[in-house]
């Protein structure tokens, strides 16, 4: 009986032989395969176990985004400074819901895995110290970001401000109210990231929505400095003649008008009276004159219809929307009708004049570094469209309007001393406008003749005044907080 | 093993009344230790990597791991000396690094649903629970069966038990014995068994014990076919009959693993008992036809089949591949090196301390450490297939060999599920998986090859010890031995 128990005992050798090559198999020629799987968690959670990267401003240093080391299985907590105020900007970075804002636009640098990191992780690996994360140096101020968060929040105000140095780009502020505290979506405990995720999204106010770039607005007068650009452009000066009365008949039959603000006459008839006072029936008519063609053409200088922008977190498109015949013309060249940008393309607009006609692109990031602190890269001012606007001579001319049109915006925080250049925008929206209350809005740069920082304030359904909002009731104050803030005048 | 011949005491043998033979029992309690310091020293790599605070309780988890098998080592010292030294020592290492591992996904789970704010009670206590009570059936059996012969008597009886165990959860109604679609089990208030891990050891004694007493029948030539002896019909019987109740495990139970286990274990104890390969082929090509029936009869196959194909392509279906995927995602991470214990993340594998415990320890051991698994198992059964070999009679051979081989093929079921060789069928890993049914059955299974190893190694009563010292058969091996002319116990002739 030993043969066959001998040949059993073969047979048994032979089975095991098989388990051992098949594992070979499973964990040598194809481990690579199975390790990098998509649906593979294992090295996404290495990731998350790993020293993730700072988000720091740029002036101050400080650590807008940070980790504690903790202890329990993914080592590092994510901390944020001032979650709130700064979450449109460093956005949040959660185990089960992933990234959002600058934490996912900047990713690969802030885990790690950005391969201009690669040869440092190399070395780290041999001299045996954990693999760290890459920084990001935001171009970010912190006073004027928290100005402007405090002015936002403490009226209860639902909008977005944005601010910045119209000769580079760089943002120097970028605020969306209400907001949120990425530090609880950052907890490590499922069922508190699960319950923060799930009244974020269930708020009504939408805090996780970052109004500054992810929402489009119409933007109403502060429109009409892309209409005015394009007709001092096509050949129009300031004693431009323009028609002065209270509303003017869509073309094209019907009963439909257009009026002024409050269906008064305008008070001058020069564009420049137009601009001040912010007519509508000259812009609407100016609209109708120059046609799409041109009235598209500035505004895609000023940026509006770019669709693949990235500051690096990615901005919707604004754009002018159809316009097939005289009356949308009309309605668009007031900025209303399908014409929609984000605010941060309102500044956008600010920002161009103040640069001679010329558009920078918007930029958060000053630099990338390593994690010993060493640059990366630095990040260059560059042209967003390529062609100005407007030329510099028709700039000024528009600056100059400008500051007239400051001179008869009501709203509080004006400086004798400080000369401010700006355009108010009362813009009507939903299903029944008339009944609806309107955003506010106010874009402005200042100081006039040296431009230091542009503005632009959206105040969603006229904040706290109702259908009595204006731009400049509600919004030009906000904005000239931050403005000054900006200059460093408190 | 030693060489009796060489060893310098030999000059004793003149003199002195026959010499004892080396029991060995030494070899197996420093072997014990050694297996005491590598799951001690695995704990301290868990807690380590968990950075859990080493203190020096890990220290007394490890005396008391020892402790427990030095218990165990006495019994056999004293209950069946000349057993042998590595069995236990090596069981006992398979049961430590199961409770290592066990405790491993333990910390994970408890991790996790804290994170879910959810309650978890470790199962790590329970299996060493269930480890001590195993010891205690070990011993058990140690004192009870002083003979494996003895067994012979109670055949039908075991058959008849072992039937009825494997029978039961299949009419009991599924509330009582249904678990994750598996009706193997009987629910008892807080404790619940699987008969079937008993009953695959009752009926392994009932098989034995029934072909040694018909072995004849069995030998009896049938037909030739094209050269090839068949069978005659009538005794096709008893392999119909296990063919017919791994069937009916399929069926009711639907319990793949356990009806591929005891079919290839009837099989290897048919041909050990007949020698002819006949009975292999026949149960192969049945085994094959049967295989056929089910895939075209029920889904849940066929879902196993595909699962096994490409898991990753059947990925998200429900009861898709989403566990071998996960398990081979854990496995390639572990690559050969593997992540180290308690560095990787085993815990997301469904199944990862039962079915799926050898994926856990292939990602954090790598493939050393499963191939090294796969040795302990390996030089486990070979250890048990020696003793068959040994044994003097044909019953211990039978049942040692299909115990060993009952082994070997219940890892190769479950490993080769789980690295995707073949489909997979839901079957404990001996020794290491968590479940109190798989463990207690399994020390029972090792205590009856020690009892025939014991038997093996044991020398013959004095009255038959021959003038010349002579080494026992089980070292015998490397040495010339003339065939003994009717020396042989009371059992039938070793052929």
């Amino acid at each position: 009986m030993n043969t066959p128990l001998r040949k059993v005992g073969v047979a048994m050798l032979v089975m095991v032989l098989l388990l051992l090559g098949n594992a070979t198999y499973i964990q040598v020629v194809k481990a690579d395969d199975y390790r990098t799987d998509g649906r593979n968690q294992r090295v996404l959670l290495e990731e998350y176990a790993r020293q993730r990267g700072q988000i720091v401003t740029d002036d101050s240093g400080q650590v807008l985004a940070g980790v504690e080391p903790i202890d329990d299985r993914l080592k590092f907590q994510r901390t944020y400074l001032n979650g709130p105020v700064y979450a449109p900007v460093t956005g949040y970075y959660s185990v089960r819901y992933g990234a959002g804002g600058m934490e996912r636009a900047e990713d690969q640098v802030l885990n790690g895995s950005d391969p201009r990191l690669f040869v440092r992780r190399l070395s780290d690996m041999v001299t045996g110290r954990d693999p760290r994360g890459g920084n990001v140096r935001l171009t970010v101020k912190p006073t004027v970001q928290e100005t402007a968060y405090e002015e936002m929040s403490k009226r209860g105000y639902r909008g977005a401000v944005v601010a910045l140095n119209p000769k580079t780009g760089e943002i120097l502020a970028m605020v969306s109210t209400p907001s949120y505290d990425p530090g609880l979506l950052a907890s490590h405990v499922g069922t508190d990231q699960e319950t923060a995720w799930q009244k974020f999204n269930e708020d009504e106010n939408r805090p996780m929505l970052n109004r500054a770039i992810s929402e489009t607005y119409p933007p109403g007068s502060t429109f009409k400095l892309v209409t005015a650009a394009a007709a001092l452009e096509d050949g129009a000066t300031p004693d431009t003649p323009v028609n002065p009365a209270p509303n003017v008949k869509l073309p094209g039959g019907g009963n439909a008008s257009l009026e002024n603000f409050n269906g008064t006459p305008c008070p001058g008839n020069t564009l420049k009276d137009a601009l001040a006072n912010s007519c509508n029936v000259p812009f609407a008519e100016m609209a109708g004159n120059l046609g799409a063609e041109k009235l598209n053409e500035t505004a895609a200088n000023f940026g509006i219809g770019q669709n693949d922008l990235t500051i690096p977190l990615r901005v919707a498109q604004s754009g002018l929307g159809e316009m097939a015949g005289k009356p949308q013309l009309f309605q668009s060249g007031i900025g209303q009708r399908d014409v929609k940008l984000t605010p941060l393309q309102d500044a956008l607009l600010a920002a161009t004049v103040a640069n001679g006609g010329v558009a920078m692109k918007p930029n958060l990031v000053k630099s990338l570094l390593a994690p010993d602190l060493s640059t990366i890269e630095d990040v260059a001012p560059e042209e967003l469209t390529g062609d100005p606007a407007l030329s510099k001579a028709n700039a000024d001319i528009l600056r100059d309007m400008m500051l007239a049109s400051e001179d008869n915006t009501k709203g509080g925080g004006k400086r004798g001393d400080l000369k401010i250049a700006s355009k108010t925008g009362t813009a009507e929206h939903g299903n029944d406008p008339k009944s609806t209350p309107p955003h506010a809005w106010y874009t402005a740069f200042a100081p006039a003749q040296d431009p230091q920082v542009a503005v632009a304030v959206i105040v969603e359904s006229g904040g706290n005044r109702g259908l009595a909002a204006t731009g400049g009731t509600v919004a030009a104050e906000i904005a000239r907080a931050t403005i000054n803030a900006a200059l460093g005048g408190g | 093993m030693g060489q009796p011949v060489s060893d310098p005491s030999a000059a004793q043998y003149a003199t002195n009344p026959p010499r004892e033979l080396p029991t060995r029992r030494g070899t197996e309690l420093v072997l014990l230790a050694f297996a005491a310091v590598i799951v001690t020293g695995a704990l301290v790599l868990v807690e380590a990597n968990q950075e859990q605070e080493l203190s020096l309780s890990v220290l007394w988890l490890g005396l008391a791991f020892l402790g427990l098998f030095g218990v165990a080592h006495l019994a056999v010292r004293r209950w069946a000396p000349y057993a042998d030294p590595l069995i236990l020592p090596l069981v006992a290492l398979l049961n430590g690094l199961g409770l290592v591992m066990i405790h491993r996904i333990d910390l994970a789970l408890a991790e996790k649903a804290t994170q879910n704010s959810e309650d978890y009670s470790a199962e790590v206590s329970k299996q060493v629970l269930f480890t001590a009570l195993a010891l205690v059936l070990f011993l058990g059996v140690l004192i009870i069966v002083k003979d494996h012969r003895t067994l012979t008597r109670y055949g039908y009886t075991a058959g008849l038990i072992g039937i009825i165990a494997l029978g039961l959860p299949a009419v009991l109604p599924s509330s009582i014995s249904e678990v994750n679609g598996a009706k193997v089990w009987i629910k008892m208030g807080v404790a619940s068994i699987q008969p079937g891990e008993f009953a695959k050891i009752l009926l392994m004694i009932f098989f034995a014990s029934f072909l040694v007493s018909k072995r004849d029948l069995f030998m009896a030539a049938g037909k030739r076919v094209a050269g090839v002896e068949l069978p005659r019909a009538r005794d096709l019987g008893p392999i119909l009959i296990a063919a017919g109740a791994c069937l009916g495990i399929l069926v009711f139970e639907k319990d793949l693993g356990t009806s591929l286990l005891f079919f290839g274990v009837v099989l290897v104890m048919l041909y050990v008992a007949t020698e002819r390969v006949i009975w292999v082929i026949l149960g192969v090509g049945m085994f094959l036809v049967g295989c056929l029936i089910a895939f075209k009869l029920f889904t849940h196959v066929q879902q196993r089949v595909a699962n096994w194909m490409d898991p990753l392509a059947t990925y998200s279906d429900p009861g898709g591949g989403y566990q071998i995927a996960q398990g081979l995602f854990g496995l390639g991470t572990g690559g050969v090196g593997g992540t180290g214990l308690g560095a990787g993340r085993p815990e997301m594998v469904p199944a990862a301390n039962t079915d799926f415990i050898t994926a856990a320890i292939g990602e954090e051991l790598g493939f050393i450490g499963l191939a090294a698994l796969l040795m302990i198992y390996l030089l486990l059964a070979m250890r048990g297939m020696r003793s068959a070999l040994a044994v003097r009679d044909t019953f211990g051979k039978l049942l040692g060999g299909g115990l060993s081989f009952a082994i070997i093929m219940q890892v190769f079921v479950i490993v080769g599920g789980v690295t995707k060789l073949i489909p997979m069928t839901g079957i404990t890993t001996p020794f290491l998986s968590y479940g109190g049914s798989s463990l207690l059955a399994n020390y029972i299974l090792i205590a009856l090859l020690l009892r025939i190893s014991d038997a093996a190694r044991r020398p013959q009563t004095p009255a038959k010890v021959r003038q010349q010292a002579q080494a026992p058969l089980a070292e015998a091996h490397t040495v010339m031995v003339q065939r003994p002319d009717n020396t042989a116990g009371t059992g039938e002739v070793a052929k």
